[in-house]
């Protein structure tokens, strides 16, 4: 069983409900872009990408810095035009288009309020500029500042602001044209981790109630776990995996995701054993045999990784029954964190393994100081083999 | 034992040193600021406010042939211990009684206010550019901007002579293309003048507009892009406001010495363009009149510090608001 069936098996048994539009045959993007390429000179900041983003996504772009996911929105924006490829949203090829006739709206990083203007008149010039009568833009402008709660600072200038109030002006600037697609660049990347949590949910909240298409780029790879629909992770301008961010954090397709989302040990091996339905892996790293119980596919004596999350990993004082995914080292290093303890294992190889375990009971017998010789062992179910 | 007479002298020091440290660091402060201070208050008191009394009080003086020119406005007489003083508004009351001054202030601040704003139309573009150039380019475009002080005022105002008049060289041109068959009168009239002033003062506007521009988030053009607004309109609602203390400090440090300006009229305008600075000159130098070109000097001064007080003003409660 290759590795897309046994994750759509799992997605089967767990979504009762009508599924997503992204896995029906047949259904209609609202935004497809189209082997998009960008070239800065020699440089290729977007390589040939191709993305389906349905209508009520909130699609994530998760990449490091220079991934080339903000150039990707600016062409959504109409701000760079592709070197080659299409973009089509809602059916019509935005080639050519200016930004100013485009049915897209966009959150800036530095939310780029208009400091001239206060609260009520930056959220109004996208309507004024429709050439809307002055009752209408006052009634939505009020309407949309009620709904990001600032309702009674719309006299006040974007400097007399603090970072989350200006986050949600921006927020109400974008929103209130409308837009079918809104395009958000690292929304919540200027507030701090408790305001950027409350500001996550809210962010959901009011894409449901709107109903209105997001993208999101972000380099922050919880704030795409929490936010998305599906996650698409860039790396070289290059769209490397797209999928819910389930699926995303447990079958990365490739070392970059597995590495790039949450931490991962990666056993370099073998290929002993290739089966339809699993492989045997020797791995002179993780001083064991691998099992893993999804096919890939490879040559014999190839050389794959396999990632186990640190999570995923009991770690036990004495040796378990199984004979494979089961390694053996000691303690170098362990930190209690409270709801959790980590710690750092040294197997004999060399290889250093990371390990978390929650501390579900308040007097664990089953913690581990330093130097003390453990054993390490997995499922076979969770862990992915990754051959690119 | 021992330990205590160790320590005991060990900290008596110690507080002794911190003590002159503090006061030394203390002391040094107040020096230091103080000297910061008094240098430009000295410099102003000695350069400005002195001189302005010295002239203030010569324009409530009566002009005289003496030396100096004009009759004085306290006598001690020290057999009687008689102080007398005698002060006259008569100049004051002379400026707006008599046309000639009055026509003089008003068109000197029509000619230095559209000079201004001729200046501001052709400032702005350049400073734009400058503002939006490479980073290479621009300290490059903004020596070019400064590069005629290289050479005095006062030659450069010849050389638009030497430009201008009858038998100069855009003359020459134009007649040798045959655009014009006979020389334009271009030196000696108001546009001469105005040339000359937007000439003189364009790196005055340039400067301040750049800094103002240069300091712009480009993010917000996008911003109003994005949002609907044509590159016309980003440029009328956003650039332009935005560009506005830009705008006031430029206009402001073209408009005050144009006012005044006397170079420029004398040499390039007519003989019938009336400016104040001419009117004093001619007060001070032709009539001798000491008190009536000191009086003139009170009332242009006063005539450009309340508007300038009142766009301060305007400024500083906009900010604060």
């Amino acid at each position: 069983m290759a590795l897309s069936q046994v994750k759509n098996q799992e997605s089967e048994m767990t979504s009762k409900k009508e599924l997503p539009l992204w896995k029906q045959d047949g259904a209609v993007p609202f935004l497809r872009i189209e082997n998009v390429t960008k070239k800065f000179g020699e440089f290729t900041a977007v390589d040939n990408v191709s993305l389906d983003i349905f209508e009520n996504e909130l699609f994530c772009l998760l990449g490091g810095s220079g991934s080339g996911k903000s150039t990707l929105l600016r062409m959504l924006a109409g701000f760079e035009e592709p070197t080659s490829g299409r973009i089509l949203i809602d059916g019509v090829d935005m080639a050519g288009i200016e930004p100013w006739k485009r049915p897209v709206n966009m959150m800036f990083q530095s939310y780029a309020l208009f400091p001239h203007l206060n609260v009520f008149e930056n959220v109004a010039f996208g309507l004024k500029r429709e050439g809307l009568p002055r009752s209408e833009v006052k009634e939505r402008v009020m309407h949309m500042l009620e709904l990001v709660q600032l309702g009674h600072l719309a006299k006040r200038k974007p400097n007399q602001l603090s970072g989350g109030q200006r986050q949600r002006v921006a927020l109400a600037r974008s929103l209130v044209k409308r837009p079918k697609l809104l395009l958000l660049d690292e929304p919540l990347g200027a507030l701090d981790k408790k305001l950027r949590e409350e500001t996550q949910f809210e962010l959901m909240n009011i894409q449901e109630e709107l109903g209105v298409t997001f993208v999101v780029v972000t380099h922050d790879q919880e704030e795409a776990m929490t936010l998305a629909t599906r996650i698409g992770v860039m790396n070289n301008g290059i769209v490397v995996q797209t999928d819910e961010p389930h699926d995303v954090y447990e079958y990365p397709t490739n070392k970059f995701v597995a590495e790039f989302i949450g931490s991962v040990n990666m056993f370099e091996g073998r290929v002993m054993e290739d089966e339809i339905d699993s492989v045997t892996i020797a791995s002179k790293e993780a001083g064991c045999q691998l099992f893993v119980n999804h096919g890939i596919n490879c040559s014999p004596d190839q050389k794959v990784h396999v990632a186990v999350r640190p999570e995923k990993i009991t770690i036990s004082g004495e040796k378990p029954q199984q004979t494979v995914n089961c390694a053996y080292g000691y303690v170098e290093d362990y930190a209690y964190m409270g709801n959790m303890s980590i710690y750092k294992v040294r197997l004999y190889s060399g290889k250093e393994v990371r390990v978390t375990q929650p501390n579900a009971n308040r007097k664990s017998t089953e913690r581990f100081t330093w130097d003390q010789e453990v054993y390490l062992s997995w499922d076979e179910e969770s862990c992915v083999v990754l051959t690119a | 034992m021992n330990m205590k007479a160790l320590t005991l002298p060990s900290s008596l020091v110690e507080t002794l040193g911190r003590l002159t440290m503090r006061f030394n660091i203390f002391k040094g402060m107040k020096i230091g600021r103080a000297t910061v201070i008094s240098i430009p208050t000295f410099w102003l008191a000695l350069f400005f406010f002195i001189p302005f009394v010295v002239v203030f009080k010569i324009s409530l003086a009566e002009s005289a042939i003496a030396i100096p020119p004009y009759t004085s406005l306290f006598e001690w007489d020290p057999e009687e211990w008689y102080l007398q003083i005698q002060m006259t508004f008569g100049n004051y009351l002379y400026i707006f009684e008599d046309a000639l001054y009055v026509e003089a202030y008003w068109s000197s601040i029509k000619i230095a206010a559209v000079a201004t704003f001729i200046t501001l139309i052709v400032a702005f573009p350049m400073a734009y550019l400058i503002a939006r150039a490479d980073p290479q380019k621009r300290t490059l475009l903004l020596a070019l901007v400064v590069l005629p002080f290289w050479t005095s005022f006062l030659l450069r105002v010849y050389a638009w002579m030497g430009l201008l008049k009858k038998n100069g060289v855009i003359n020459e041109i134009l007649m040798g293309l045959g655009i014009t068959d006979q020389p334009l009168q271009m030196i000696q009239t108001d546009f001469a003048v105005y040339l000359g002033i937007v000439y003189t003062y364009l790196p005055f506007m340039i400067l301040p507009l750049y800094t103002a521009l240069e300091k712009m988030d480009l993010t917000l053009l996008e911003a109003a892009e994005d949002l609907g607004a044509r590159p016309y309109q980003s440029f009328f609602l956003v650039t332009l406001p935005l560009a506005v203390p830009g705008i006031i400090a430029g206009c402001l440090l073209v408009f005050i010495p144009a006012v005044g300006e006397f170079v420029i009229p004398a040499l390039l305008g007519a003989s019938d363009t009336l400016m104040i600075g001419r009117v004093l000159w001619d007060e001070f130098f032709l009539n001798r009149d000491w008190p009536m070109a000191s009086a003139v000097a009170i009332v242009m001064l006063v005539l450009l510090v309340l508007p300038i007080m009142l766009v301060r003003n305007g400024q500083d409660n906009k900010e604060a608001n």
